[in-house]
């Protein structure tokens, strides 16, 4: 091991982090959960909630979140008094808000629904004094907006200043008046938004969530499947969900590709074009001047005929071809060997230059 | 790039010359704007429209359209001048030093200015010098350095600009073009070009048409070079190109002077378009052949830091359609070739043995690591800069380059310079983005980006519909003012059919690669009288 190495207990159990590592960076990097909602590994370092709260040394009670680790300290992640601050926490952001799950788009898929679940928080029906924030669901074509669900983490703030670096949210008003704003309180769609989403993508309830592109469905009908954007050469790589019809739903940012898990508004909502009525259902020849359908027998045997007929009596070279930026490797190099093996010409090149 | 995406946070100073990064290289672009504000990280921008990076530069530059070559020379002849170059990188990595050094003597800030219409020509004393100060220096470019007709030139100034510094060759610098499509990089690699085989191996070369026709198992591969897109519409009206295969490319729409792009289209006896939908050169074809989106294929794509992705199907096909390597397998087979592939990757296998910089790249490693070519075996963890310890070539090599003026300049027929390019919300044709609703909502229609001045001189206001018109042909579209172009400098994205940029631009292309001089042409607007 290296010698930035520290030795520290968690739970009784001895264990090893990095100088300079969080209590809570070292207890994930050893398989050992602590709540978190402020914190997202992505950006800079709040410690608001402070659900993340663990005790040190027996003593001290400190957020994992923010405090480092240091050789030989002594971690509880939880008992009954760290529970019991858990619950308060959770108790107080339940009574604040409007959280009704039956009608929340991150129904499913939301850190603040799994704690409530975990720690077996119910409302408390009690007259705590209930703010009324924003609700805009039509100003931004990317974006909706309930902040009556939100728990004032931050994170959408740190995502947009750190992440899209536009920053867009920030906080206004003190205490129980805190809530978001979007440039100097504009409608998000009339802000100075771009509609990356990334905010959306890093809320942990349903205060932010994403217009409807196409299909519908719920956190656990979803299917995930990862590919990559289609329009520029950044290349980000994208987990897509689809629902039970197959329908595309949403796509988020993949942290494994070059993109870390960033996305800008085409790869975000630009893929709906894929299941549109306009896509091309079978293959098409001219009769009498119309494009009909037609069999694919058909029609390859059309072209076949013809770059033949070319190709004899007018020489390879009076055949050319367009390939395409937008399509794979394999299907670039088949085609270009398609030109030079089968027809017999250089005649091949794309669109690099436009 | 020479370089990677995750050495943006090891520079320290940022060049971005003809790239409006946080439009069309948006992820890109934010990482950049994050070193530029949050950490304090230098940056120069050049460029004709104030785009947003320009905000946050601390030298903006705004050059006169196809200037380019001129601004980089009057840079390295500010650091010659004061002695900032990297004497020792120059004296063991490079050669042709002189020439170059001989040749941008005359470019002095003053002379610079002039050509470049800028009213300070301590702005670029100050940029140079910033620039040679803080290593390592990135430069990142895109198509406002490559369309041109001197676009080759220019990629090679920026080249020189980066060896005289000793940028190249080292973590956080490089020479940084910024690929507009998903997989230009891959269709290059895959010697989709007229010129050369998979790996850049040349055409022309008695060598490679043995290995090829060994490896393909064919007969009589030609030695003679293609024809490009450009050239080869010109061969069709002349009569030479008799077929075309369009496969997922609408030239109607992306290439320059679309009147000529028909006019060939026309010309042809047969055009056969493969694409997901009617776009507008499939309204021309005699036969139309549906293929694959993104989403419903597999294969693998190459982005803009040369590293290799696997795409993976998310949806089930439409209709009666086919993967695309499909259909052109049945046409070679039905040609008497029996090629036989079940799936994408065995195609892939068959590229590993024909293209040395993807040799040691395989489905199962691209899914599990970061993996950028050259990766020459399976064992190489693949690059992540080029030109280390030195260069493909050996010696890095300086040339001299000299500035020269745009096919078209103005003129009092033509009396404005109109520039091209893309919006963050759309892409290229709009195929994809303008059939994607929400894309299609925020940006429904196309304009022509206007600088108050120049409204008020020619009495339009925003909103207002005008005709723009060139040599080339004339369009109707609606007036964006804003404060981006530079005096007498307009913008229309190239994304909408309706209001085509590309029945204005002009097809004069460089002599080198062909590419076409979209970024500059000289245009006139004018009211519609009511
Ligand atoms: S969508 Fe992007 S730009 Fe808009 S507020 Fe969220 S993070 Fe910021
Ligand atoms: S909107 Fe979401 S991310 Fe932002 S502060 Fe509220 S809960 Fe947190
Ligand atoms: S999400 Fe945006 S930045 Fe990323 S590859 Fe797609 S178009 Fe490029
Ligand atoms: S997660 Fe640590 S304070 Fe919020």
């Amino acid at each position: 091991m290296g010698n930035g190495n520290i030795t520290l207990t968690i739970n009784g159990e001895e264990v090893t982090a990095q100088k300079g590592q969080t209590i809570l960076e070292a207890a994930r990097g050893n398989g050992i959960f602590i709540p978190t909602l402020c914190y997202h590994q992505k950006i800079s370092k709040t410690g608001a909630c402070r659900i993340c709260v663990v005790k040190i040394n027996d003593r001290m009670i400190k957020t994992s979140c923010t405090e480092p680790v240091t050789e030989g300290m002594k971690v509880e992640t939880e008992d009954e008094e760290i529970v019991e601050i858990r619950k308060g926490i959770l108790e107080l952001l339940l009574a604040e808000g409007d959280h009704n799950c039956l009608y929340c788009d991150a129904n499913g898929d939301c850190e603040l629904q799994s704690l409530c679940y975990r720690y077996g928080i119910e409302p408390s029906g009690s007259d705590f004094p209930k703010n009324t924030r924003e609700i805009d669901y039509d100003s931004s074509y990317g974006l909706k907006r309930n902040e009556n669900r939100c728990i004032l983490c931050g994170r959408c703030v740190k995502a947009c200043a750190e992440i899209q670096v536009k920053n867009v949210w920030s906080f206004a008003g003190r205490g129980s008046h805190a809530h978001l704003t979007s440039d100097i309180s504009e409608k998000i769609g009339d802000s100075s938004c771009v509609a990356c989403g990334t905010c959306v993508q890093m809320c942990p309830t349903g205060a932010l969530s994403f217009q409807q592109v196409l299909g519908k469905g719920q956190a656990w009908e979803l299917t995930k499947s990862s590919s990559i954007c289609i329009y520029c050469g950044v290349g980000c790589k994208i987990d897509f969900y689809t629902n039970r019809e197959g329908q595309l739903v949403k796509a988020l940012g993949c942290d494994d590709g070059p993109n870390n898990g960033h996305l800008c508004v085409k790869g975000r909502f630009g893929f709906d074009f894929v299941q549109s009525d306009k896509r091309l259902k079978k293959p098409l020849i001219r009769k009498n001047g119309n494009l009909e359908e037609a069999s694919w027998d058909e029609a390859l045997d059309l072209v076949v005929s013809k770059f033949s007929g070319y190709k004899e009596k007018n020489g390879p070279d009076s055949i050319m071809s367009f390939s395409s930026a937008k399509c794979t490797n394999e299907e670039n190099y088949l085609l270009q060997k398609f030109m030079r093996a089968v027809i017999g010409t250089n005649n091949v090149d794309h669109c690099a230059r436009l | 790039m020479t370089n990677s995406i995750r050495e943006i946070p090891v520079s320290e100073a940022f060049l971005i010359i003809g790239s409006n990064t946080t439009e069309n290289h948006p992820v890109i672009g934010s990482m950049i704007k994050n070193e530029v504000i949050r950490k304090g990280k230098k940056l120069v921008v050049v460029d004709p429209r104030e785009i947003e990076l320009a905000k946050y530069a601390d030298v903006y530059l705004q050059i006169k359209p196809g200037t380019n070559i001129a601004i980089l020379n009057g840079f390295m002849h500010v650091i010659l001048r004061d002695g900032l170059e990297a004497k020792e990188y120059i004296k063991t990595r490079c050669e042709g030093f002189d020439e170059l050094a001989a040749t941008v003597k005359k470019y002095t800030p003053e002379y610079v200015a002039e050509i470049c219409g800028l009213d300070d020509p301590e702005k670029i004393v100050e940029a140079a010098h910033l620039l040679a100060k803080t290593s390592p220096m990135a430069l990142y470019y895109c198509m406002g350095i490559t369309q041109f007709r001197s676009g080759v030139n220019g990629v090679k100034s920026c080249a020189n600009l980066q060896m005289i510094l000793g940028n190249l060759g080292v973590a956080g610098g490089g020479v940084n073009p910024l690929r507009g499509q998903n997989n230009v990089q891959g269709a290059c690699d895959m010697g989709a070009l007229n010129a050369v085989y998979p790996a850049y191996q040349k055409v022309p070369d008695e060598a490679m048409k043995e290995k090829f026709e060994k490896a393909w198992n064919a007969t009589g591969l030609s030695l003679k070079p293609g024809f490009t897109i450009v050239e080869s519409l010109n061969a069709a009206i002349a009569g030479d190109v008799k077929a075309l295969y369009v496969f997922g490319e609408n030239p109607v729409m992306s290439d320059p002077n679309q009147h000529h792009v028909i006019e060939a289209l026309e010309a042809l006896d047969f055009l056969v378009v493969q694409d997901i939908v009617l776009t507008e050169t499939a309204k021309y074809a005699d036969v139309v052949l549906p293929g694959f989106s993104f989403l419903e294929k597999e294969g693998c794509v190459s982005n803009t830091e040369r590293r290799v992705q696997k795409m993976n199907r998310v949806v089930a096909p439409v209709g009666d359609n086919r993967e695309d390597w499909w259909i052109i397998m049945q046409l070679a087979n039905r040609m008497g070739h029996p090629w036989k592939y079940e799936k994408a990757e065995d195609i892939f296998e068959e590229i590993r043995q024909v293209t040395p910089s993807y040799a040691g790249i395989t489905y199962e490693r691209m899914e599990k690591e970061l993996i950028q070519w050259p990766c020459p075996t399976e064992e190489h963890p693949g690059t992540q800069y080029l030109h280390k310890d030195k260069f493909s070539r050996g010696l890095g090599l300086l040339s001299g380059i000299e500035y020269t003026a745009p096919a078209e300049e103005v003129d009092p027929e033509y009396p404005i310079i109109l520039t091209t390019g893309r919006l963050l919300e759309h892409f290229h044709t709009g195929t994809m983005s303008r059939n994607s609703r929400i894309l299609d909502a925020i940006v429904p229609e196309g304009y022509i980006e206007v600088n108050p001045n120049d409204a008020q001189n020619l009495n339009v206001v925003d909103g207002e519909l005008v005709a723009v018109s060139t040599r080339r042909g004339s369009i109707r579209i609606k007036v964006k003012v804003s404060r981006r172009p530079k005096d007498n400098v307009v913008f229309i994205p190239f994304h909408f059919y309706e209001a085509c940029a590309n029945k204005l631009t002009i097809d004069a292309l460089d002599p080198g690669c062909k590419i076409p001089e979209f970024k500059v042409c000289a245009c006139k607007v004018e009211k519609i009288a009511v």
